[in-house]
This record gives structure tokens, sequence and C-alpha cells, in this order.
């Protein structure tokens, strides 16, 4: 391996100007998105184009200050993706409020500024991330109690048949989103610590290592923990996101394949069982793999949603209809869950590819970031934040293009959705803030380089004597 | 607004989102390739040929070369100019050792200015200094035990 190569061999560049250039850019995606919105639809630069635009350049800005005090070495191009991401999400939503007469776009971006308020809270609080290694077993514990929250009977919420709300006075918030990024911390909190048992423990069967039966537990528990999420909260998306999480996690902190294997055939066991004993999971694999029998009259109509989507996205084709050229009002909830459709439609194939690339980016940003990491624990943190983005977009990207049975779960940064925009916002500041770590250059360890003989004496005193 | 305006806002727009994801793409490029090689004596000095290092003069007490102490190959050493040594049971090993306990590419000691740092390399049974499994670059000094698999490893004048 070469010098340059190595982890000490450079120093990576703060490249906070890079970022701030990539901002800007993403500002133009954002407000121009606004504009091009106002156009289509009003044929005019929409009004509060200034006051729009002012607020969303101001939070952007404030974004880039607090990196640039609080993370300065933190990687450049996570805050702009993420930015430019939420900007179009805004701009779409804003089409759909037009059409509908409905003013979901203004309160998303209430929610953005409470987003990125925590975003600066959290980098300003959390200057070290292997502090949050502390905090294993309680982010666990909360994760299951906020899990749970939505099954109490007054706080509880039934919305659209799944269970996963609750509703403290005027405030609706899904806790499923904050219990993702705790769930995260408390599984890479645990590996860290067990993972050479989990590792090295097992016999070997055929060519595969597998674990130890008594090493099953933790898995057998997160298995119980989202079938019991999928029985009783009808949430099939977060229940294969938390499954999927740990057993990737799982994987990477040990390196055994063996562990795929047996989550893999616990997943189809699960979601077997699943299919045999619930009539809602039926339902959705039948809509998946024939939409057109759940359309139109005569029918249950309940396959209105995806083939809407899909002729909207056919309708779109390459270069899209436009904004405002498109009939987006067609598909329900087209904010929210199938905001990717109403993409396809009036960007194209072109806009939606640019916004899987966009995802794409932050996923790798978020790999890069473990691979440079340089303790165990922001290896596994980060790997796992990066893994929810992944595993959730495909889940998201996968049911609204019809590649897998739809589920239930929220476009990040794009979709509307207070809950689901707050908690990734403050997933990308703790990925910063472990960039921003992983970045630093390596700190000066040593005591007094000029006296080799007396720390060469110090260590005889700790020397171990070999056992 | 006539057709060919909208026509064009759609492209432009359509643009804007591509050149954003593409000058993000070329800031990760400038990030992998253009990382800055700090401007240190201790790099400089490992950069010229081995000839110029020597007579260059070193340090009094600055370590020479890591020496086994303790295992199967006790004895065996590695000079560090060659560094960054790589240890572990693979051919391409600085120190290679025969050693059940010992991961292909175990761990590498390397410089950074006048110290000396060992890393693990993701070896199956870690690397400690001293009691301690390193979980990230290790400062070590002379006579540090620096334990891989049954073997100890110290630097030595």
């Amino acid at each position: 391996m070469s010098q340059n190569g190595s982890l000490m061999g450079f120093v990576h560049r703060r490249r906070r100007g890079a970022e701030l250039f990539l901002l800007i850019l993403s500002l133009f995606v954002g407000i121009g998105g606004y504009a091009a919105v106002g156009f289509g639809v009003q044929e005019k630069v929409p009004p509060d184009i200034i006051g729009y635009g002012g607020w969303l350049a101001a939070l952007i800005l404030g974004t880039h200050i607090i990196v640039r005090i609080t993370a300065p070495y933190a990687d450049p191009v996570l805050l702009p993706v993420v930015s430019a991401l939420n900007g179009l999400g805004l701009a779409v939503i804003h089409r759909l409020d037009l059409a509908r007469d409905k003013d979901f776009a203004a309160q998303q971006l209430m929610w953005m500024t409470i987003g990125v308020l925590l975003f600066a809270g959290t980098l300003l609080v959390l200057r070290d991330h292997r502090v949050l290694q502390r905090f294993t077993y309680t982010s666990g514990f909360v994760a299951i109690v906020l899990l749970l929250l939505p099954m109490l009977p007054v706080l509880g919420q039934d919305i659209n048949g799944a269970r996963i709300w609750i509703r403290i006075g005027p405030l609706g918030f899904q806790p499923g989103e904050v219990a993702k990024v705790l769930l995260v911390l408390a599984f890479a909190g645990y590996l860290v610590l067990h993972r050479d048992a989990l590792a090295l423990a097992g016999r070997r069967l055929l060519f595969l290592d597998l674990p130890r039966g008594r090493d099953l537990g933790p898995i057998l528990a997160m298995w119980l923990v989202s079938l019991g999420v999928l029985v009783f909260q009808k949430d099939l998306g977060s229940s294969l996101l938390f499954f999927g999480l740990f057993l990737v996690l799982l994987y990477v902190a040990t390196e055994r394949p063996g562990w795929l294997v047996v989550g893999g055939s616990l997943f189809l066991a699960g979601a077997f069982l699943g299919y045999t004993l619930f009539g809602h999971v039926r339902q959705r694999f039948s809509i998946w793999l024939d939409p057109m029998s759940h359309y139109g009259e005569g029918t249950d109509d309940r396959g209105r949603q995806i083939v809407e989507s899909m002729f909207g996205m056919g309708w779109g084709g390459l270069i899209g209809r436009g904004f405002g050229n498109g009939e987006p009002w067609r598909i329900s909830y087209a904010e929210s869950d199938f905001i990717f459709a109403v993409i396809g439609e009036e960007l194209g194939l072109t806009g939606a590819m640019a916004v899987i690339v966009c995802y794409g980016l932050i996923v790798e940003r978020g790999l890069r970031t473990a691979l440079v990491c340089r303790d165990g624990f922001g290896k596994l943190v980060a790997t796992g934040l990066a893994c929810v983005f992944a595993l959730q977009v495909f889940v998201v990207i996968g049911g609204v293009t019809k590649l897998i049975p739809l589920t239930g779960l929220t476009t990040p940064f794009l979709s509307y959705g207070g809950s689901s925009l707050v908690a990734n916002w403050v997933i990308i500041a703790l990925l910063l803030r472990i960039s921003d770590q992983a970045r630093r250059p390596v700190p000066d360890f040593s005591g007094d380089p000029e006296l080799p003989d007396n720390a060469a004496e110090v260590t005889q005193v700790v020397k171990l004597e070999k056992s | 607004m006539s057709e060919i305006t909208l026509f064009l806002i759609r492209f432009a727009y359509l643009a804007i989102l591509w050149i954003f994801v593409l000058s993000a793409i070329s800031v990760i490029r400038s990030d992998m390739f253009g990382a800055r090689v700090p401007a240190d004596v201790g790099h400089v000095e490992r950069r010229a040929p081995r000839g110029q290092r020597a007579k260059a003069g070193r340090r009094r007490g600055a370590p020479t070369h890591v020496l086994v102490v303790d295992g199967g190959n006790a004895g065996e050493r590695a000079d560090l100019d060659r560094a960054p040594l790589l240890i572990g049971r693979g051919s391409d090993a600085a120190i290679r050792l025969d050693d059940d306990y010992v991961s292909t590419r175990h761990a590498r000691i390397a410089a950074s200015g006048e110290q000396w740092f060992v890393e693990d390399l993701g070896s199956t049974n870690g690397t400690y200094v001293g009691a301690v499994r390193i979980t990230q670059p290790t400062t070590i000094t002379l006579g540090t035990q620096v334990r891989i698999g049954k073997t100890i490893l110290e630097l030595k004048k």
C-alpha cells in the first residue's frame, strides 16, 4: 500500500469553500424549482419568492456557518446534497399545494427550520461522537419505548391503517423515525463490544460458519421486535428497515456471512408468516403482482395509487412534463409516500435519476466516513446511518416503481412529513460529526518526544509478562 | 406563457439539477485525489533515497528497527527505513510471522513526523499495545510491546 493511501500519510483538506460553492448551487436547485413551479402553474414568478428564497438561503447558509465553526473537517458533499434534496422536495410539495389548494409547503418549511435547528444543536452539543457509546443501552431502551408509544390507547393514533402516530394536543409525531436513529446507536454500541464473541465462536456447516446458539439471542430479539412492529402497527416498511439495519450492522461488525444466511432465512420466515397470517400483507402482495386487477370500476380500487403513479412516470418519459404540466394530483398521498412518482412525472427519468444519484452520494459519503473513521464505534454508527438511507430509499422508490411490494416509508428529505425530516437532519448532523473526527489530522498522542529513554522506562512498568 | 418558454424552463431546471450533481461528484473526485501531504520533515526525509537518509543523521535515540522479541519468529527484525512496515502472515509482509493467530495483513507500523504508530488492519485477533486492544493508530516508543497473536514486537535503537 502506498504511503499516500495510508491513514497517516495525508491530511484531508477542510474543503469548506467547496462546500459553500455546492450549497449555493443547491440553492439554485431549491429556489429555481420554486420559481419553475410558479412559471409552470401560474405563468408568473411566485410573488413570495423573495421571502421564501431568503428564508431557505438563510437556513442553508446558517448550516454552513455552524459546520464551519463546529466541524471544520467534515465532509463537504453531504450537506449540499441534503440541501438540494430538501429544496427540491419543498418545490414539489408547493407544486402539489397549488394544484390542490393546500398549504403543506409552508408547514414543511417550518419543519425544515426545526430540523436545521436540531442539526445545529446536535453539532454544537455533541463534540465527540464516542460519547454516545455510553448511552448504548439507554438509547436502545428509549427506542423500544418510542416504538411502543403508538400502541398506547390515548396517545396512539390509527392513520390509514397503520398505528405509527402519537398525538399530543395539536402535534402529531411518528416516533419510529426517531427510534431508527437511536437503534443505530444502540446496535453499534452493542456490537462494538460483543463482536468478538459473535464473530469467533461457532461451528462450521458445509462452507458456512454458523454462529453459536446462545449468540443468536440478540438477532432473535430483533426479529421479534420487527415482527411486532409488523403485527401490531401494521407498518411493513419500518419492520423491514429495522431488521435489515440490524442484519447489515451484524455482518459489518463480524465479517461473517453466516449471519446473513441466518438473518435472510429469518426474514423469509417472517415474510411468509406475515403473508399467511395478515390480510393486509397478502393484499399488498396481490396489488404488487397485478395492480391492474385492483384498478378502476368493479374492483376494490386499492391499486389506484400505484397504477396512477406508474401512469404518471410513464407519461413523464425521458424529460418529464415540466413543472405544472403533469397531473400529479391523481395520485393519493403524492406529497408524502409517492413524491418520487411526481418527480418522475414532471421531471422525467432525467430528474428522477438525478435524485437517485443524490441519495447514492449520501450513502457513499456515509460509507466513506465509516472507512476513514478511526474508532470501531464511529465506523459502525456511520455504516448504520448510511445503511438506513440506502434501505429506506430502496424500499420507498422500489415500492413506488413497483420493483417490490409497496410499504409505507417516507422518502428522506423529499417527502412531506415533520418527524422524518427532523430525524434525517439529525442523522446528517451525526454523520458530519463522525466525518469531522475521521478527517481531522491524527492528534499528537505521545508524551514528551525529547525523552525517549524515559518513555521506555515508563512502558517497562506496565510491560506484560508473556502469558 | 408560450410553449417554447415553458420548454426552455423545463430544460434549464433539469440542467441545473445535473450541474449540481456533477459538481458534487467532481468535489468528491478532488477530495479523493487532491489530498495534501503535510509538508513535514519526516515525510520529506522518507521520500529521499535510503543512502541520503542515513547520511542526514538521525536524532539520538530514535528507533531504527523493529525486533520480534518473543514468539515463533523471535530475533527477526526489519529496518524502519522501509516504513510503512506491514506485519502479517502474508508473503508481502515486511515481517512475516509463522503464527496461527496472526492475520495475513495484520498490522502496520508507520511514521508521522518523529513518531511511530502501529495500526491494526482489521485483523481477526487484534493488535495489543500493552494490555489494550487498539482501535485506532497508536503511538509506540522504544520498548513499547506490541502483541500480535502470540508474537511480541518492539521498536529498537
